[in-house]
């Protein structure tokens, strides 16, 4: 009692107490008594998670593979295509269960990524256009990338409870802030005199956003989806503490039983997956410039199919060969 | 629109005491202008506020092309900014073909700047992710015209400036002439009757400018646009403008055709820019012959029968030529009948720029 009320210049800290953290804790009462307005919101998330997860899963792995390596020819070119092929081929090899596990944390960054990209872009731009706001966002941002993801997970898991939504909420919180900084920044980055040149021919501030802004910005917005993607696939194993089933939990076992065979599978699991995407989104980040100025449909498998189809028609309306 | 005087009724661009003072305490600042005279050094003293435009007012008529010129920093591009309102004024008012532009609503407001401003930028201000083709088509595409249309318009304005089959490029792959004819194809793609030019010439090689400038010249003397023309090139402006206005620190210091500039400056300022120019073009036998009574008076009667014969409104370099082929001073005639002399001493100081009245006086000594 006496060390409590005797108020120690030197020391104020220890003397007082706000009760933060009581406070804090009342949450658990407030998640209990909104219960109804909680669970719909949980179920919607719920179901996207699992439809994405099912749809995954019940594609068979081998057409899987071929899919993702055909996306990756398209957005990076043939090498990677391949490079893609053969990370998926190991990354099935490594256990009977791997490939499977894989799709599962598949499905929980492709979701988190989409919430994020819904979240992020639209604050982004906001950020990119209104400096105030962007200096309120900023130590938002801060906090949410550098606080310990254990002193959310606990509110989150009272709010929510344990499972998937959690586990990409948890996510979001921790691998949105880069594609807000980077879509701001590529906001920020457009030659103001091209923006004036659409305003001055009369482009309305949405046809500005869309036309102008939006287009040039789209390198430096694909990078921050590049980091968004690759911070979800480290929060894996943080949110599988949380139920989260994937590769994530794997490590997570392995980490218990001190299996470090399985800790290897799970661990290299997530490596190969964040190759993967690392390289499909970095080729899909190619300015048009470095592309040699040809529109994304002229390459790769898509442009193959195309030129195929159109040569008939070439050859028969007459000799266009020259043109080609 | 009761404001409209009658005397603005043909101008097609009117701008009436326009000021712009750029800061956070603009309007302070420009009531601490009105009320106590401050200059541009003390309001940026007093209130931290740049003075971009001062006072200015000109008109443009229909079909005439306004060159305004002034060194860098003196308000141009603010100032041509006002006319489709990417800027809003401090104060003053701007009127096309009658129409209050800084009353218009914003859909009115994009209405005029896609159809009835064509605007051309000193950095081309190209969009780098379209090519030239989208580009030119800009205004069309924003005003949701139909894609066959404002591909044949776009097309004949690419055809305008002779990029006949560079439509599908991107501005990358042009040289920079090249872009500043895009430039040019998508301000007169949608055919306006306005034509803003913030030093669109300026960032190009010599050759390059030269040839545009003529290309420029030969499509406006078919377009008949109304142009407003920005340069800090006095020969350009002189080559290019009907009218000149010369800008200083903001201020538009004088007003008047390539002769009347270089022939009477209004000040110091102007006087120091028009020291370079070549008068030859410029200065007409009118301006600097000796009425042929004085001349008489002078030199007791003469016999003009062998003598070279000008109009009053030959220029100088005409009446070089005519000099060279003789002794004899050049008669000045109207319909036959002699009105002056030019001698060889008025040539050279016309030439110099001297004045006509110091030239007559310097003579009669
Ligand atoms: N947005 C702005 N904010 C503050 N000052 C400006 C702004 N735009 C132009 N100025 C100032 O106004 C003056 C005139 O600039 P500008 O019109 O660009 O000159 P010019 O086109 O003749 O080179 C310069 O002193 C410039 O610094
Ligand atoms: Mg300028």
């Amino acid at each position: 009692m006496a060390n409590e009320t005797a108020f120690n210049i030197l020391d104020p800290f220890s003397s007082v107490d706000l009760g933060i953290a009581d406070k804090t804790d009342g949450i658990k009462q407030w998640a209990i008594s909104n219960r109804d307005l909680i669970q719909p919101i949980k179920r919607f998330f719920n179901e996207m998670i699992v439809g994405i997860d099912n749809a995954l899963n019940t594609m068979p792995p081998l057409v899987m593979l071929l899919i993702l390596a055909l996306i990756a020819w398209q957005a990076a070119g043939p090498r990677v295509g391949i490079l893609v092929a053969t990370s998926l081929t190991f990354l099935g090899f490594l256990a009977p269960n791997a490939w499977e596990l894989a799709m599962t944390t598949l499905a929980i960054v492709v979701s988190a990524v989409i919430l994020c990209f819904l979240i992020g872009l639209p604050l982004g731009i906001f950020s990119g256009k209104n400096d105030r706001f962007e200096a309120v966002m900023r130590p938002i941002l801060d906090t949410m990338q550098t606080i310990p993801a254990f002193v959310y997970l606990v509110p989150v898991v009272m709010l929510i409870g344990i499972g998937n939504v959690s586990g990409v909420i948890v996510t979001i919180i921790f691998s949105l802030p880069p594609l807000i900084r980077l879509t701001s920044l590529g906001i920020r980055g457009v030659n103001p005199s091209v923006v004036e040149a659409a305003r001055a021919f009369g482009a309305s501030p949405a046809q500005v956003l869309f036309k102008v802004e939006l287009p040039l910005a789209t390198p430096t917005i694909l990078a921050g989806v590049n980091q968004t993607i690759m911070l979800s696939l480290s929060m894996v194993v943080i949110a599988s503490m949380i139920a989260v089933k994937g590769l994530g939990n794997e490590v997570l076992r392995a980490m218990g039983r001190l299996d470090a065979g399985k800790a290897i599978v799970g661990g290299l699991g997530i490596v190969i997956l964040a190759i993967v995407l690392d390289r499909i989104t970095q080729g899909m980040g190619q300015s048009g410039r470095e592309r040699g100025h040809r529109h994304w449909w002229q390459g790769g498998p898509i442009g193959a199919v195309l030129r195929l189809l159109s040569k008939p028609n070439q050859t028969a309306t007459g000799d266009l060969k020259s043109e080609t | 629109m009761t404001d409209r005087d009658p005397s603005g009724e043909s101008a097609v661009i009117d701008c009436r005491n326009l000021w712009k003072i750029f800061g956070k305490r603009a309007d302070e600042a420009m009531k601490a202008v009105r009320e106590q005279g401050l200059g541009k050094l003390e309001v940026r003293d007093a209130f931290g506020c740049v003075v971009g435009v001062q006072d200015a007012s000109f008109t443009v008529a229909r079909g005439e092309i306004f060159c305004i010129m002034g060194l860098s920093g003196s308000g141009k591009s603010t100032l041509i900014r006002h006319i489709n309102r990417l800027i809003e004024p401090t104060s003053g008012q701007l009127f096309i073909e009658g129409q209050d532009v800084n009353a218009l609503s914003a859909r009115d407001l994009r209405g005029l700047r896609a159809e009835k401003i064509g605007m051309v930028f000193q950095n081309m201000a190209l969009m780098p992710h379209r090519t030239v083709l989208e580009n030119v088509s800009f205004s069309q595409e924003v005003r949701s015209h139909d894609a066959r249309a404002r591909r044949e318009t776009a097309l004949r304005a690419i055809d305008a400036v002779d990029l006949n089959g560079w439509d599908q490029k991107y501005p990358d792959e042009l040289s920079g002439g090249m872009q500043q004819r895009v430039g040019l194809a998508r301000a007169i793609a949608a055919d306006p009757s306005i034509l803003l030019m913030d030093e669109p010439f300026s960032a190009l090689d010599p050759l390059i400018r030269r040839q545009l400038q003529d290309k420029f010249m030969s499509l406006s003397a078919n377009m008949k646009k109304t142009t407003l023309f920005i340069t800090h090139d006095l020969d350009e402006a002189i080559r290019i403008g009907d009218r000149i206005a010369i800008m200083k620190d903001g201020q538009l210091v004088q007003v008047g055709t390539p002769e009347d500039i270089v022939t009477n400056p209004a000040d110091d300022y102007v006087a120091d820019f028009v020291a370079g120019i070549s008068k030859l073009e410029l200065i007409s036998a009118g301006k600097i012959m000796e009425p042929i009574a004085a001349f008489e008076q002078r030199r007791g009667p003469i016999d003009l029968s062998d003598w070279p014969e000008a109009h009053p409104d030959q220029p100088l370099d005409y009446l070089v030529d005519l000099s060279i082929a003789t002794q004899h001073p050049v008669v000045v005639k109207v319909d036959g009948k002699p009105l002056g002399i030019v001698t060889k001493n008025a040539l050279l100081r016309g030439i110099k720029g001297e004045t006509p009245g110091e030239d007559i006086a310097r003579a009669a000594q």
